[in-house]
Order: C-alpha cells, then structure tokens, then sequence
C-alpha cells in the first residue's frame, strides 16, 4: 500500500510504534491528569484533612468518616443526634437533625454534608458510606472465630 | 491471525459458537440469579437488597470488558488492518453499552437504601457515566462509519482511534475508589483476598461467567448479523452497477 516508508521497515511495524507510542502519550497524560484531580475529584473531607486545613465557616462541605462507638447520643427532642466522627488520626463533632439512613449505626462509616459552626459539623444530610464487606446476617452477630468456625463446619 | 481474514471460516465458528455461549450463558446467568435472589441469606446491614449485587457487579465487568474489547479490536484495525476488526468493535459496543446502563440503573436502586441517596457525583459513579457516555459516541461514530463504506474504510479508522483514546477510562473507573474518597466502596475483591463472604461471592463468581458467556454469544451474533449486512449492501452495489 504505501511503498515509501524509509529504511525497509513495514508499513505494519510503523504504525504499531505511532500507536505505542500515542498510547504511552495518552496513559502519561491521564495518570497526570487524574494526580492533579487527587484533592479536587474527592467526594468529601476526612476529619484529619479538616483539622490540617480547617475550613471557612459556614462553607458547604462533606466529612466522611466512621461513627465512633459510643459516642451517639439522641437529643431531648428526639431528632437531633449529636456524634463524632473520626479517621484514626482526628475527630470532628457532628450535628443532624432528621432521619437517618437504615445503615447509619456506631462503627460504620458516613458522609455527612453540611459546614463548620464553630468546632461542631453541622450536616444538613447524612449518606451511609458501606465497606467492602458482605458478610450473611447469622454470621454478622458472631465474633470473626465463631463465623470462621462456622465457615469451616459447613465446608 | 489472519487465517480468519476470510469471514467464511469466521462464520463456519460463528455457526456453532454462538449458540452455545447464548445457552450456556443464560442457565449458568439465571440459575446463579434466582440462587441469588431465592436462596442466599440477606446480608447483616444491607438486609436483602444485597441481593442486587448478583446483577450489578457481573454487568459493572462487562460494561468495562465492553470497552477493552472495543479497545483491543481498535488496535487491530489501526495496526493490522483485519477486516474483522472494525466489525468486532462495533458489535461489542452495543451490549456493552446495556451492561453499562444496567450497572448504573441497579446501582442506583441499591443506593437509595444502602446509603440514603439515589445518585452522588463521586469518583466511581461519575466515571462510570462518562464510560455510557462514550458508548454512545462509539455507536454513532461506527454506525456513521458503517453507512460511509465508499469513503474506502477511513471512518472505521475514525472510529477505533475514538475507541483507543476512550480507554482510558477504564483504568480511572478500576482506581477511583482507590485514589479518591468516594461514598461507593473500595474494591471487595482483589487477586489475594476476598472481603464477601463465600456464601455471597460463589454466586456472584458464577454470575459473573454466565453474564460473560451471554456477552460473548450476543457479540458472535451482532458479527454475523453484520457481516450479512456487509454482503448484502455489496451484492446491492454490484447490481447497481451492472
């Protein structure tokens, strides 16, 4: 087809090194692209990034984090519940007033929208955030010896 | 490869191949389905609707399976010029296309329970709009391409460098739970662990194969479906002439 391709090489061998070396291109610039977004493309805050960097109050924002045990506690009026949700490395007091969802519980993890007043997160909605655990509900009352025990009886 | 050059003996495969991964696929794909949805014990926080995870993640595989397929077939076109290329790209897209949108639709109702909203722009979900978004940009490019034979191929070429530059978001969507905080999880399972329980995962496993076997049968099908067309337009062209 094209006959005057230099130096012998197939017009087959040259077009593969072109798209080699037009993919090396692309995958190079999305990587960047996507290191670049690391901070702008997340979905929300967690508690250490709000302590570092504590934002303007009353801006809008989301804090993602686990609901540390025992710290819920409903207020008198009965909707209101204060919290504190945590990363391993920071806290942050969190304030919603509403229903929560079905997964909200102690020990699970959350995203809460809403802004800083004061110390305290006020959040005007709360987002059940799951892990990546699916675990049988029988089981999800164990302990992780007992649900092993379990596992390894019915094998 | 291009022993397969000749769509005869292409077809000949197809003949026997196509049935085969359609039936296979939808028993081992239905069965896997209703033992999800019948048999396995609802989940400790999820309750039932973790029931939706057997359709959702094997169609989550395939919408991307679709797009490295159209990837792989666009290198081959670009590179190799096979003439079956162009037509293997342009017959995965519309399935993978459906999975894509299935992915995103079950998704959806599962998060309404799950976690209180029924779509959030985060990493995950918003890469894998952008994923069905390019699907359709694939469909009407190729199909662009298709009716556009006279212009000598060149659309097809079109068509595969849009198909090769769309993969990149492939591995986005793979990383975003990884590289950003989303409200969608983090991946269960990797190459040495699983955090699903054997009880959900060996369904799911079986789901997943079934739903690719169906995927495969409904790609071999579109093939022949478009290599008649082909024909048939030429046939067309060479009474025109005459």
């Amino acid at each position: 087809m094209n006959t005057r391709v230099s130096g012998g090489i197939k017009p087959k061998h040259q077009r593969l090194v072109l798209i080699v070396i037009a993919l090396v291109a692309l995958i190079g610039a999305g990587l960047l692209a996507a290191y670049a977004l690391s901070n702008q493309a997340s979905y929300f805050y967690v508690p250490a990034d709000l302590v570092k960097n504590p934002p303007e109050q009353g801006r809008a924002i989301r804090l993602g984090g686990m609901v540390e045990k025992g710290s819920l506690k409903t207020r008198s009026d009965g909707v209101t519940i204060d919290f504190v949700v945590g990363d391993g490395k920071a806290r942050v007091p969190v304030r919603f007033t509403g229903i929560t969802p079905d997964l909200f519980v102690e020990g699970s993890g959350v995203v809460a929208e809403g802004r800083m007043e004061k110390q305290t997160f006020v959040a005007d909605n709360l987002l059940a955030k799951h892990d990546e655990n699916y675990v049988p509900r029988q089981m999800g009352d164990m302990t992780p010896e007992q649900a092993k025990q379990v596992v390894a009886e019915t094998k | 490869m291009h022993g397969f050059a000749n769509p005869a003996r292409f077809l000949r495969l197809a003949r026997w191949m196509m049935p085969l991964l359609l039936v296979s696929g939808l028993l081992l794909s239905m069965g896997a389905v209703l033992y999800g949805v019948l048999v396995v014990p609802p989940d400790r926080l999820m309750g039932e609707t973790v029931r939706i995870l057997f359709i959702h993640v094997p169609a989550a595989w395939l919408g991307m399976a679709g797009w490295s397929t159209i990837a792989i077939a666009s290198l081959v076109e670009l590179v190799w010029r096979h003439p079956l290329a162009a037509i293997a790209g342009r017959a995965a897209a519309v399935p993978g296309a459906v999975f894509t949108a299935i992915c995103l639709a079950t998704g959806s109702i599962w998060a309404r329970p799950t976690w209180g909203t029924w779509w959030v722009w985060d990493g995950r979900l918003t890469s894998f709009l952008i994923l069905l978004f390019l699907y359709f940009g694939y469909i009407a490019l190729s199909g662009a391409a298709q009716r556009d034979m006279a212009g000598g191929g060149g659309g097809n070429r079109i068509t595969a460098i849009f198909g090769l530059v769309g993969a990149i978001n492939i591995p986005i969507i793979n990383r975003s739970v990884v590289w950003w905080n989303s409200l969608h999880q983090p991946p269960s399972i990797t190459a040495d662990k699983s955090a699903i329980d054997g009880t959900f995962l060996w369904p799911l496993l079986i789901a997943a194969l079934g739903f690719s076997l169906v995927f495969g049968g409904v790609v071999v099908a579109r093939m022949r479906t478009l290599l008649a067309d082909i024909q048939a337009e030429a046939r067309l062209r060479r009474k025109a002439m005459a």
